[in-house]
Protein backbone atom coordinates (compact mmCIF):
# COMPACT_ATOMS: atom_id res chain seq x y z
CA UNK A 1 0.00 0.00 0.00
CA UNK A 2 1.26 3.48 -0.85
CA UNK A 3 1.97 6.17 1.69
CA UNK A 4 0.49 9.21 -0.06
CA UNK A 5 1.90 12.62 0.93
CA UNK A 6 -1.05 14.95 1.47
CA UNK A 7 0.31 18.56 1.45
CA UNK A 8 -1.94 19.40 4.43
CA UNK A 9 -2.10 16.17 6.47
CA UNK A 10 1.29 14.59 5.73
CA UNK A 11 1.88 10.99 4.65
CA UNK A 12 -1.26 8.86 5.00
CA UNK A 13 -2.18 5.34 3.79
CA UNK A 14 -3.48 5.02 0.26
CA UNK A 15 -6.94 3.80 1.33
CA UNK A 16 -7.74 7.32 2.61
CA UNK A 17 -7.41 8.68 -0.94
CA UNK A 18 -9.06 8.56 -4.32
CA UNK A 19 -6.76 8.81 -7.34
CA UNK A 20 -8.22 11.37 -9.71
CA UNK A 21 -6.08 10.73 -12.77
CA UNK A 22 -3.43 12.60 -14.71
CA UNK A 23 -2.91 16.24 -13.69
CA UNK A 24 -2.59 19.28 -15.90
CA UNK A 25 -5.17 18.37 -18.56
CA UNK A 26 -6.62 21.58 -19.96
CA UNK A 27 -10.33 21.51 -20.73
CA UNK A 28 -10.95 22.53 -24.36
CA UNK A 29 -13.43 25.23 -25.34
CA UNK A 30 -17.02 23.99 -25.87
CA UNK A 31 -16.72 24.59 -29.62
CA UNK A 32 -13.41 22.74 -29.96
CA UNK A 33 -13.27 20.08 -32.68
CA UNK A 34 -13.98 16.42 -31.79
CA UNK A 35 -10.32 15.43 -31.97
CA UNK A 36 -9.40 18.02 -29.30
CA UNK A 37 -12.32 16.90 -27.12
CA UNK A 38 -11.32 13.23 -27.47
CA UNK A 39 -7.75 14.15 -26.61
CA UNK A 40 -8.79 15.88 -23.38
CA UNK A 41 -11.39 13.28 -22.40
CA UNK A 42 -9.75 9.98 -23.28
CA UNK A 43 -6.11 10.22 -24.38
CA UNK A 44 -3.54 10.02 -21.60
CA UNK A 45 0.25 10.08 -21.48
CA UNK A 46 0.26 6.85 -19.39
CA UNK A 47 3.88 7.61 -18.56
CA UNK A 48 6.31 4.93 -17.47
CA UNK A 49 8.38 7.06 -15.11
CA UNK A 50 7.54 10.29 -13.28
CA UNK A 51 3.88 11.29 -13.72
CA UNK A 52 1.96 14.24 -12.26
CA UNK A 53 -1.42 13.12 -10.90
CA UNK A 54 -4.34 14.58 -8.97
CA UNK A 55 -5.34 12.90 -5.73
CA UNK A 56 -8.16 13.64 -3.31
CA UNK A 57 -7.87 12.99 0.42
CA UNK A 58 -11.52 11.87 0.73
CA UNK A 59 -11.19 10.23 4.16
CA UNK A 60 -9.13 13.11 5.55
CA UNK A 61 -9.14 16.79 4.73
CA UNK A 62 -11.23 16.17 1.59
CA UNK A 63 -9.01 18.38 -0.55
CA UNK A 64 -7.54 17.81 -4.01
CA UNK A 65 -3.79 18.10 -4.60
CA UNK A 66 -1.14 17.30 -7.20
CA UNK A 67 1.51 14.66 -6.60
CA UNK A 68 4.34 13.42 -8.79
CA UNK A 69 4.98 9.68 -8.58
CA UNK A 70 7.33 7.28 -10.32
CA UNK A 71 4.98 4.74 -11.97
CA UNK A 72 7.64 2.01 -11.92
CA UNK A 73 8.82 2.19 -8.29
CA UNK A 74 5.57 3.88 -7.05
CA UNK A 75 7.77 6.34 -5.06
CA UNK A 76 6.40 9.87 -4.64
CA UNK A 77 8.71 12.72 -5.69
CA UNK A 78 6.59 15.43 -4.04
CA UNK A 79 3.10 16.89 -3.66
CA UNK A 80 1.66 20.39 -3.97
CA UNK A 81 -1.67 22.14 -3.33
CA UNK A 82 -3.70 22.67 -6.51
CA UNK A 83 -2.82 25.76 -8.52
CA UNK A 84 0.61 26.10 -6.90
CA UNK A 85 3.41 26.02 -9.49
CA UNK A 86 5.46 22.84 -9.13
CA UNK A 87 8.48 21.42 -10.95
CA UNK A 88 7.57 19.36 -14.00
CA UNK A 89 8.18 15.59 -13.96
CA UNK A 90 11.07 16.19 -16.38
CA UNK A 91 12.72 18.70 -13.99
CA UNK A 92 12.19 16.34 -11.05
CA UNK A 93 13.70 13.48 -13.07
CA UNK A 94 16.75 15.64 -13.83
CA UNK A 95 17.04 16.49 -10.11
CA UNK A 96 16.85 12.81 -9.14
CA UNK A 97 19.55 11.97 -11.68
CA UNK A 98 21.85 14.61 -10.14
CA UNK A 99 21.39 13.15 -6.67
CA UNK B 1 8.68 -32.80 -33.41
CA UNK B 2 6.59 -35.88 -32.80
CA UNK B 3 4.72 -36.84 -29.67
CA UNK B 4 3.85 -40.51 -29.48
CA UNK B 5 3.52 -43.20 -26.87
CA UNK B 6 6.83 -44.62 -28.06
CA UNK B 7 8.68 -41.28 -27.77
CA UNK B 8 7.17 -40.73 -24.32
CA UNK B 9 8.33 -44.17 -23.22
CA UNK B 10 11.81 -43.61 -24.61
CA UNK B 11 12.09 -40.21 -22.90
CA UNK B 12 10.82 -41.61 -19.62
CA UNK B 13 13.69 -44.09 -19.55
CA UNK B 14 16.18 -41.39 -20.64
CA UNK B 15 15.18 -39.00 -17.83
CA UNK B 16 13.27 -36.63 -20.16
CA UNK B 17 16.54 -34.97 -21.19
CA UNK B 18 16.28 -35.64 -24.92
CA UNK B 19 13.16 -33.69 -25.93
CA UNK B 20 13.96 -31.39 -28.86
CA UNK B 21 12.85 -27.73 -28.87
CA UNK B 22 9.24 -27.15 -29.88
CA UNK B 23 9.87 -24.04 -31.96
CA UNK B 24 12.90 -22.62 -33.75
CA UNK B 25 14.93 -19.68 -32.33
CA UNK B 26 16.32 -18.15 -35.54
CA UNK B 27 18.41 -15.02 -36.00
CA UNK B 28 16.07 -12.33 -37.32
CA UNK B 29 16.21 -11.71 -41.09
CA UNK B 30 16.62 -8.13 -42.35
CA UNK B 31 13.24 -8.04 -44.15
CA UNK B 32 9.85 -9.61 -43.46
CA UNK B 33 6.47 -9.31 -45.08
CA UNK B 34 4.79 -8.76 -41.69
CA UNK B 35 6.27 -8.07 -38.25
CA UNK B 36 4.24 -8.65 -35.08
CA UNK B 37 5.54 -6.76 -32.03
CA UNK B 38 4.77 -8.69 -28.85
CA UNK B 39 5.18 -12.43 -28.28
CA UNK B 40 2.26 -13.04 -25.98
CA UNK B 41 -0.71 -15.21 -26.78
CA UNK B 42 -2.36 -12.51 -28.92
CA UNK B 43 0.75 -11.79 -31.02
CA UNK B 44 1.63 -15.46 -31.57
CA UNK B 45 -1.99 -16.22 -32.47
CA UNK B 46 -1.94 -13.40 -35.04
CA UNK B 47 1.24 -14.84 -36.57
CA UNK B 48 -0.24 -18.33 -36.73
CA UNK B 49 -3.47 -17.16 -38.36
CA UNK B 50 -1.48 -15.07 -40.86
CA UNK B 51 0.49 -18.17 -41.83
CA UNK B 52 -2.26 -20.78 -41.66
CA UNK B 53 -5.36 -18.95 -42.87
CA UNK B 54 -4.11 -15.97 -44.88
CA UNK B 55 -1.08 -17.58 -46.55
CA UNK B 56 1.41 -14.98 -45.25
CA UNK B 57 4.31 -17.02 -43.91
CA UNK B 58 7.12 -14.46 -44.08
CA UNK B 59 6.33 -13.25 -40.57
CA UNK B 60 8.42 -12.42 -37.51
CA UNK B 61 7.18 -12.14 -33.92
CA UNK B 62 9.45 -9.83 -31.90
CA UNK B 63 9.36 -10.28 -28.14
CA UNK B 64 11.22 -8.10 -25.63
CA UNK B 65 11.68 -10.91 -23.08
CA UNK B 66 10.66 -14.51 -23.63
CA UNK B 67 7.34 -15.51 -25.18
CA UNK B 68 4.42 -15.61 -22.77
CA UNK B 69 6.38 -13.71 -20.10
CA UNK B 70 3.83 -10.91 -19.69
CA UNK B 71 0.12 -11.08 -19.11
CA UNK B 72 -0.18 -14.42 -20.96
CA UNK B 73 1.37 -15.99 -17.89
CA UNK B 74 -0.33 -13.80 -15.29
CA UNK B 75 -4.05 -14.16 -15.94
CA UNK B 76 -6.71 -16.34 -14.32
CA UNK B 77 -7.33 -18.29 -17.58
CA UNK B 78 -11.08 -17.67 -17.68
CA UNK B 79 -12.85 -17.98 -21.05
CA UNK B 80 -16.44 -16.74 -21.54
CA UNK B 81 -18.46 -14.70 -24.03
CA UNK B 82 -21.53 -13.55 -22.04
CA UNK B 83 -20.92 -9.82 -22.62
CA UNK B 84 -23.72 -7.26 -22.82
CA UNK B 85 -23.40 -5.25 -26.03
CA UNK B 86 -23.87 -6.63 -29.56
CA UNK B 87 -20.39 -5.62 -30.71
CA UNK B 88 -18.77 -7.32 -27.71
CA UNK B 89 -20.94 -10.42 -28.01
CA UNK B 90 -19.83 -10.88 -31.62
CA UNK B 91 -16.19 -10.30 -30.66
CA UNK B 92 -15.97 -12.58 -27.65
CA UNK B 93 -18.16 -15.34 -29.11
CA UNK B 94 -15.96 -15.34 -32.22
CA UNK B 95 -13.09 -16.06 -29.86
CA UNK B 96 -14.99 -18.69 -27.85
CA UNK B 97 -15.84 -20.59 -31.05
CA UNK B 98 -12.14 -20.62 -31.94
CA UNK B 99 -11.29 -21.90 -28.44
CA UNK B 100 -13.63 -24.85 -28.98
CA UNK B 101 -11.57 -26.22 -31.87
CA UNK B 102 -8.17 -24.85 -30.89
CA UNK B 103 -6.47 -28.00 -29.57
CA UNK B 104 -7.35 -29.82 -32.81
CA UNK B 105 -6.35 -26.91 -35.02
CA UNK B 106 -2.95 -26.51 -33.34
CA UNK B 107 -2.45 -30.24 -32.74
CA UNK B 108 -1.48 -29.19 -29.20
CA UNK B 109 -3.54 -29.72 -26.07
CA UNK B 110 -4.39 -26.24 -24.74
CA UNK B 111 -6.54 -27.96 -22.10
CA UNK B 112 -9.62 -25.87 -22.90
CA UNK B 113 -12.14 -27.04 -20.34
CA UNK B 114 -15.68 -25.66 -20.80
CA UNK B 115 -16.70 -26.41 -17.24
CA UNK B 116 -19.20 -23.55 -16.96
CA UNK B 117 -18.84 -19.94 -15.82
CA UNK B 118 -21.25 -18.88 -13.08
CA UNK B 119 -21.75 -15.17 -12.33
CA UNK B 120 -23.34 -14.47 -8.96
CA UNK B 121 -26.11 -11.99 -8.22
CA UNK B 122 -26.21 -10.40 -4.75
CA UNK B 123 -29.47 -8.53 -4.23
CA UNK B 124 -32.22 -7.12 -6.42
CA UNK B 125 -30.05 -4.77 -8.48
CA UNK B 126 -27.72 -7.59 -9.51
CA UNK B 127 -30.68 -9.81 -10.40
CA UNK B 128 -32.02 -7.13 -12.73
CA UNK B 129 -28.62 -6.44 -14.32
CA UNK B 130 -27.68 -10.09 -14.82
CA UNK B 131 -31.07 -11.09 -16.23
CA UNK B 132 -30.70 -8.20 -18.68
CA UNK B 133 -27.32 -9.63 -19.71
CA UNK B 134 -28.84 -13.10 -19.94
CA UNK B 135 -31.62 -12.02 -22.31
CA UNK B 136 -29.21 -9.95 -24.41
CA UNK B 137 -26.99 -13.02 -24.71
CA UNK B 138 -29.86 -15.31 -25.71
CA UNK B 139 -30.95 -12.84 -28.40
CA UNK B 140 -27.40 -12.98 -29.75
CA UNK B 141 -27.37 -16.79 -29.73
CA UNK B 142 -24.98 -17.04 -26.77
CA UNK B 143 -25.93 -19.68 -24.23
CA UNK B 144 -26.87 -18.34 -20.82
CA UNK B 145 -29.27 -19.57 -18.18
CA UNK B 146 -30.57 -18.41 -14.81
CA UNK B 147 -29.95 -20.46 -11.67
CA UNK B 148 -31.83 -19.92 -8.42
CA UNK B 149 -29.56 -20.16 -5.34
CA UNK B 150 -30.27 -23.87 -4.72
CA UNK B 151 -29.46 -24.68 -8.36
CA UNK B 152 -26.28 -22.60 -8.13
CA UNK B 153 -25.15 -24.58 -5.10
CA UNK B 154 -26.03 -27.84 -6.85
CA UNK B 155 -23.82 -26.75 -9.78
CA UNK B 156 -21.01 -25.63 -7.48
CA UNK B 157 -21.14 -27.52 -4.17
CA UNK B 158 -19.71 -25.59 -1.25
CA UNK B 159 -21.19 -22.26 -2.31
CA UNK B 160 -22.65 -20.44 0.68
CA UNK B 161 -26.26 -19.53 -0.20
CA UNK B 162 -27.21 -18.60 3.36
CA UNK B 163 -29.45 -15.55 3.57
CA UNK B 164 -27.55 -14.26 6.61
CA UNK B 165 -24.20 -13.46 4.95
CA UNK B 166 -23.26 -9.86 4.22
CA UNK B 167 -24.16 -10.08 0.50
CA UNK B 168 -26.59 -13.02 0.14
CA UNK B 169 -26.67 -14.83 -3.21
CA UNK B 170 -30.07 -14.39 -4.88
CA UNK B 171 -29.21 -16.29 -8.05
CA UNK B 172 -26.64 -16.66 -10.79
CA UNK B 173 -26.23 -16.78 -14.54
CA UNK B 174 -24.45 -19.74 -16.05
CA UNK B 175 -22.66 -19.96 -19.39
CA UNK B 176 -21.96 -23.67 -19.84
CA UNK B 177 -19.69 -23.13 -22.87
CA UNK B 178 -17.36 -20.97 -20.77
CA UNK B 179 -14.50 -22.35 -18.73
CA UNK B 180 -10.73 -22.25 -18.45
CA UNK B 181 -7.68 -23.15 -20.55
CA UNK B 182 -4.02 -23.76 -19.76
CA UNK B 183 -2.41 -20.37 -20.34
CA UNK B 184 1.17 -21.54 -21.03
CA UNK B 185 -0.01 -24.29 -23.37
CA UNK B 186 -1.88 -21.67 -25.41
CA UNK B 187 1.34 -19.67 -25.89
CA UNK B 188 3.43 -22.77 -26.63
CA UNK B 189 0.80 -24.25 -28.95
CA UNK B 190 0.57 -21.11 -31.08
CA UNK B 191 4.39 -20.73 -31.08
CA UNK B 192 5.00 -24.31 -32.14
CA UNK B 193 2.34 -24.29 -34.85
CA UNK B 194 3.43 -20.88 -36.20
CA UNK B 195 7.10 -21.84 -36.20
CA UNK B 196 6.31 -25.01 -38.14
CA UNK B 197 4.71 -22.86 -40.86
CA UNK B 198 7.81 -20.67 -41.16
CA UNK B 199 7.12 -17.85 -38.68
CA UNK B 200 10.31 -16.61 -36.99
CA UNK B 201 9.90 -16.15 -33.24
CA UNK B 202 12.61 -13.74 -32.06
CA UNK B 203 13.00 -13.41 -28.30
CA UNK B 204 15.12 -10.88 -26.35
CA UNK B 205 14.39 -8.41 -29.11
CA UNK B 206 12.93 -5.12 -27.78
CA UNK B 207 11.59 -2.66 -30.33
CA UNK B 208 13.32 0.72 -29.90
CA UNK B 209 11.88 2.70 -32.81
CA UNK B 210 9.87 2.68 -36.04
CA UNK B 211 11.14 3.39 -39.55
CA UNK B 212 8.93 5.50 -41.79
CA UNK B 213 8.84 6.04 -45.56
CA UNK B 214 8.87 9.62 -46.93
CA UNK B 215 5.09 9.35 -47.42
CA UNK B 216 4.68 8.58 -43.70
CA UNK B 217 3.87 4.89 -44.08
CA UNK B 218 5.62 2.29 -41.98
CA UNK B 219 8.92 0.87 -43.26
CA UNK B 220 10.22 -1.25 -40.40
CA UNK B 221 11.41 -1.33 -36.82
CA UNK B 222 14.62 -0.62 -34.97
CA UNK B 223 15.25 -3.37 -32.44
CA UNK B 224 17.82 -4.46 -29.91
CA UNK B 225 18.92 -7.00 -32.54
CA UNK B 226 19.22 -4.62 -35.49
CA UNK B 227 16.97 -2.99 -38.07
CA UNK B 228 14.15 -5.12 -39.48
CA UNK B 229 12.22 -3.84 -42.48
CA UNK B 230 8.53 -4.64 -43.04
CA UNK B 231 5.68 -2.83 -44.78
CA UNK B 232 3.08 -4.14 -42.35
CA UNK B 233 3.51 -4.15 -38.58
CA UNK B 234 1.06 -5.26 -35.91
CA UNK B 235 1.57 -4.07 -32.33
CA UNK B 236 0.14 -6.34 -29.62
CA UNK B 237 1.93 -5.48 -26.39
CA UNK B 238 -0.86 -4.98 -23.78
CA UNK B 239 0.31 -2.88 -20.81
CA UNK B 240 3.18 -1.21 -22.70
CA UNK B 241 1.16 -0.17 -25.76
CA UNK B 242 1.46 3.53 -24.83
CA UNK B 243 5.27 3.26 -24.77
CA UNK B 244 5.57 1.36 -28.06
CA UNK B 245 3.09 3.58 -29.91
CA UNK B 246 4.88 6.64 -28.51
CA UNK B 247 7.92 5.48 -30.54
CA UNK B 248 5.72 6.01 -33.61
CA UNK B 249 4.53 9.39 -32.31
CA UNK B 250 1.00 8.22 -31.48
CA UNK B 251 -0.79 8.95 -28.20
CA UNK B 252 -3.22 6.27 -27.03
CA UNK B 253 -6.47 6.44 -25.02
CA UNK B 254 -5.07 3.98 -22.49
CA UNK B 255 -4.07 3.81 -18.85
CA UNK B 256 -2.05 0.89 -17.47
CA UNK B 257 -2.87 -0.53 -14.04
CA UNK B 258 -1.60 -3.56 -12.12
CA UNK B 259 -4.23 -6.33 -11.98
CA UNK B 260 -3.60 -8.93 -9.30
CA UNK B 261 -4.13 -12.66 -9.06
CA UNK B 262 -3.10 -15.32 -6.58
CA UNK B 263 -2.99 -19.10 -6.20
CA UNK B 264 -3.42 -21.35 -3.19
CA UNK B 265 -1.67 -24.53 -2.20
CA UNK B 266 -2.87 -27.52 -4.29
CA UNK B 267 -6.07 -29.15 -3.03
CA UNK B 268 -8.21 -32.12 -3.99
CA UNK B 269 -10.96 -31.08 -6.45
CA UNK B 270 -13.31 -28.70 -4.62
CA UNK B 271 -14.42 -26.07 -7.16
CA UNK B 272 -15.93 -27.72 -10.22
CA UNK B 273 -16.61 -24.61 -12.31
CA UNK B 274 -15.61 -20.94 -12.59
CA UNK B 275 -17.35 -18.63 -10.11
CA UNK B 276 -17.35 -14.87 -10.62
CA UNK B 277 -18.84 -12.11 -8.55
CA UNK B 278 -18.42 -8.61 -9.89
CA UNK B 279 -20.32 -7.09 -6.97
CA UNK B 280 -18.17 -8.34 -4.10
CA UNK B 281 -15.25 -8.81 -6.44
CA UNK B 282 -14.10 -12.40 -6.53
CA UNK B 283 -13.04 -14.76 -9.30
CA UNK B 284 -12.22 -18.35 -8.48
CA UNK B 285 -11.57 -21.59 -10.31
CA UNK B 286 -9.38 -24.61 -9.68
CA UNK B 287 -6.53 -25.61 -11.95
CA UNK B 288 -5.98 -29.22 -12.97
CA UNK B 289 -2.93 -29.17 -10.67
CA UNK B 290 -5.30 -28.43 -7.76
CA UNK B 291 -4.42 -24.82 -6.93
CA UNK B 292 -7.27 -22.41 -6.48
CA UNK B 293 -6.75 -19.61 -9.02
CA UNK B 294 -8.16 -16.35 -7.67
CA UNK B 295 -8.53 -13.07 -9.52
CA UNK B 296 -8.46 -9.77 -7.63
CA UNK B 297 -8.83 -6.16 -8.76
CA UNK B 298 -6.72 -3.37 -10.21
CA UNK B 299 -5.06 -0.51 -8.40
CA UNK B 300 -6.72 2.86 -8.97
CA UNK B 301 -3.70 4.60 -10.52
CA UNK B 302 -1.23 4.11 -13.39
CA UNK B 303 1.60 1.81 -12.39
CA UNK B 304 4.08 -0.48 -14.11
CA UNK B 305 5.25 -2.19 -10.91
CA UNK B 306 4.03 -5.77 -11.30
CA UNK B 307 2.76 -6.13 -7.74
CA UNK B 308 -0.23 -4.01 -6.65
CA UNK B 309 -1.55 -3.08 -3.23
CA UNK B 310 -2.13 -5.75 -0.55
CA UNK B 311 -5.51 -4.25 0.35
CA UNK B 312 -6.79 -5.29 -3.11
CA UNK B 313 -6.07 -8.98 -2.55
CA UNK B 314 -7.30 -8.85 1.06
CA UNK B 315 -10.63 -7.49 -0.20
CA UNK B 316 -10.98 -10.36 -2.67
CA UNK B 317 -10.04 -13.00 -0.09
CA UNK B 318 -12.71 -11.59 2.25
CA UNK B 319 -15.25 -12.24 -0.50
CA UNK B 320 -13.91 -15.75 -1.27
CA UNK B 321 -14.08 -16.71 2.42
CA UNK B 322 -17.69 -15.60 2.61
CA UNK B 323 -18.71 -17.39 -0.60
CA UNK B 324 -16.82 -20.60 0.29
CA UNK B 325 -16.49 -20.88 4.09
CA UNK B 326 -14.77 -24.25 3.67
CA UNK B 327 -11.76 -22.47 2.11
CA UNK B 328 -11.07 -20.20 5.11
CA UNK B 329 -7.99 -22.13 6.25
CA UNK B 330 -6.48 -22.63 2.81
CA UNK B 331 -3.05 -21.06 2.47
CA UNK B 332 -2.14 -18.83 -0.46
CA UNK B 333 1.14 -19.66 -2.20
CA UNK B 334 1.86 -16.70 -4.48
CA UNK B 335 0.36 -13.46 -5.68
CA UNK B 336 1.44 -11.22 -8.52
CA UNK B 337 0.35 -8.36 -10.74
CA UNK B 338 0.11 -8.00 -14.48
CA UNK B 339 0.04 -4.62 -16.21
CA UNK B 340 -3.26 -4.24 -18.07
CA UNK B 341 -4.04 -1.44 -20.53
CA UNK B 342 -7.52 -0.03 -19.98
CA UNK B 343 -9.64 2.07 -22.28
CA UNK B 344 -12.27 4.38 -20.84
CA UNK B 345 -15.13 2.22 -22.23
CA UNK B 346 -13.47 -1.05 -21.15
CA UNK B 347 -13.53 -2.33 -24.73
CA UNK B 348 -10.43 -3.16 -26.77
CA UNK B 349 -8.89 -1.28 -29.69
CA UNK B 350 -8.26 -3.47 -32.73
CA UNK B 351 -7.54 -2.23 -36.22
CA UNK B 352 -5.76 0.37 -38.28
CA UNK B 353 -3.93 3.49 -37.03
CA UNK B 354 -3.34 6.90 -38.63
CA UNK B 355 0.00 5.51 -39.88
CA UNK B 356 -0.43 3.38 -43.04
CA UNK B 357 0.90 -0.14 -42.47
CA UNK B 358 0.78 0.09 -38.66
CA UNK B 359 -1.93 -1.96 -36.94
CA UNK B 360 -2.74 -2.20 -33.25
CA UNK B 361 -4.37 -4.68 -30.91
CA UNK B 362 -4.63 -3.34 -27.35
CA UNK B 363 -6.92 -2.09 -24.61
CA UNK B 364 -8.12 -5.55 -23.55
CA UNK B 365 -7.78 -4.38 -19.96
CA UNK B 366 -8.68 -7.01 -17.41
CA UNK B 367 -10.14 -9.53 -19.90
CA UNK B 368 -7.63 -10.30 -22.63
CA UNK B 369 -6.93 -14.00 -22.12
CA UNK B 370 -10.36 -15.17 -23.27
CA UNK B 371 -9.84 -13.24 -26.49
CA UNK B 372 -6.47 -14.81 -27.37
CA UNK B 373 -7.50 -16.76 -30.50
CA UNK B 374 -10.16 -14.24 -31.52
CA UNK B 375 -7.93 -11.17 -31.20
CA UNK B 376 -5.13 -12.97 -33.04
CA UNK B 377 -7.47 -14.00 -35.84
CA UNK B 378 -8.98 -10.53 -36.25
CA UNK B 379 -5.58 -8.80 -36.13
CA UNK B 380 -4.29 -11.24 -38.77
CA UNK B 381 -7.37 -10.66 -40.96
CA UNK B 382 -7.02 -6.89 -40.61
CA UNK B 383 -3.32 -6.97 -41.52
CA UNK B 384 -3.88 -9.38 -44.44
CA UNK B 385 -6.71 -7.32 -45.95
CA UNK B 386 -5.45 -3.87 -45.00
CA UNK B 387 -8.85 -2.96 -43.60
CA UNK B 388 -10.65 -3.87 -40.37
CA UNK B 389 -12.38 -7.25 -40.17
CA UNK B 390 -16.18 -6.62 -39.82
CA UNK B 391 -16.20 -7.98 -36.24
CA UNK B 392 -13.27 -5.71 -35.30
CA UNK B 393 -14.55 -2.63 -37.16
CA UNK B 394 -16.53 -1.13 -34.21
CA UNK B 395 -13.40 -1.39 -32.03
CA UNK B 396 -11.44 1.13 -34.08
CA UNK B 397 -9.02 3.67 -32.63
CA UNK B 398 -11.03 6.54 -34.13
CA UNK B 399 -14.18 5.65 -32.15
CA UNK B 400 -13.02 7.99 -29.37
CA UNK B 401 -13.05 11.07 -31.58
CA UNK B 402 -16.34 9.95 -33.20
CA UNK B 403 -17.98 9.38 -29.82
CA UNK B 404 -18.94 5.80 -30.75
CA UNK B 405 -17.76 4.27 -27.47
CA UNK B 406 -18.67 0.67 -26.63
CA UNK B 407 -19.41 1.06 -22.94
CA UNK B 408 -19.14 -2.55 -21.88
CA UNK B 409 -20.69 -3.17 -18.46
CA UNK B 410 -19.96 -6.90 -18.47
CA UNK B 411 -16.19 -6.60 -18.73
CA UNK B 412 -14.10 -8.22 -16.03
CA UNK B 413 -13.11 -6.38 -12.84
CA UNK B 414 -15.29 -3.39 -13.71
CA UNK B 415 -17.67 -1.79 -11.26
CA UNK B 416 -19.96 0.29 -13.47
Amino acid sequence: MLLVPCPWCGPRPEIEFVAAGEAGIARPAPDADPAALAEALYFRSNTKGLLAERWRHVHGCGRFFVAVRDTVSDRFAGSWPPGVPHPSPAELAAGEAER
Amino acid sequence: MRFSFLSLLRQAFAGHRGWPEQWRSPEPKRVYDVVIVGGGGHGLAAAWYLASEFGIRDVAVLERGWIGSGNSGRNTTIVRSNYLLEESEALYDHSLKLWEGLSQALNYNVMFSPRGVMMLAHGHHDRVVLTRHLHANRLAGIDSEWLEPEAARAFCPGLNISSTIRYPIVGATLQRRGGVARHDAVVWGFARAASALGVDIVENCPVTGFLRNPDGSIAGVETGRGTIRAKRIGVSVAGHTSQVMDLAGLRMPLESYPLQALVSEPLKPVISCVVLSNTIHAYISQSDKGDLVIGAGTDQYVSYGQNGGPQITAHTLDAICELFPALRRVRMMRNWGGIVDNTVDRSPILGTTPIPGLYVNCGWGTGGFKATPGAGHLLAATIARGEPHPIAAPFSLDRFARGRLIDEAAAAAVAH
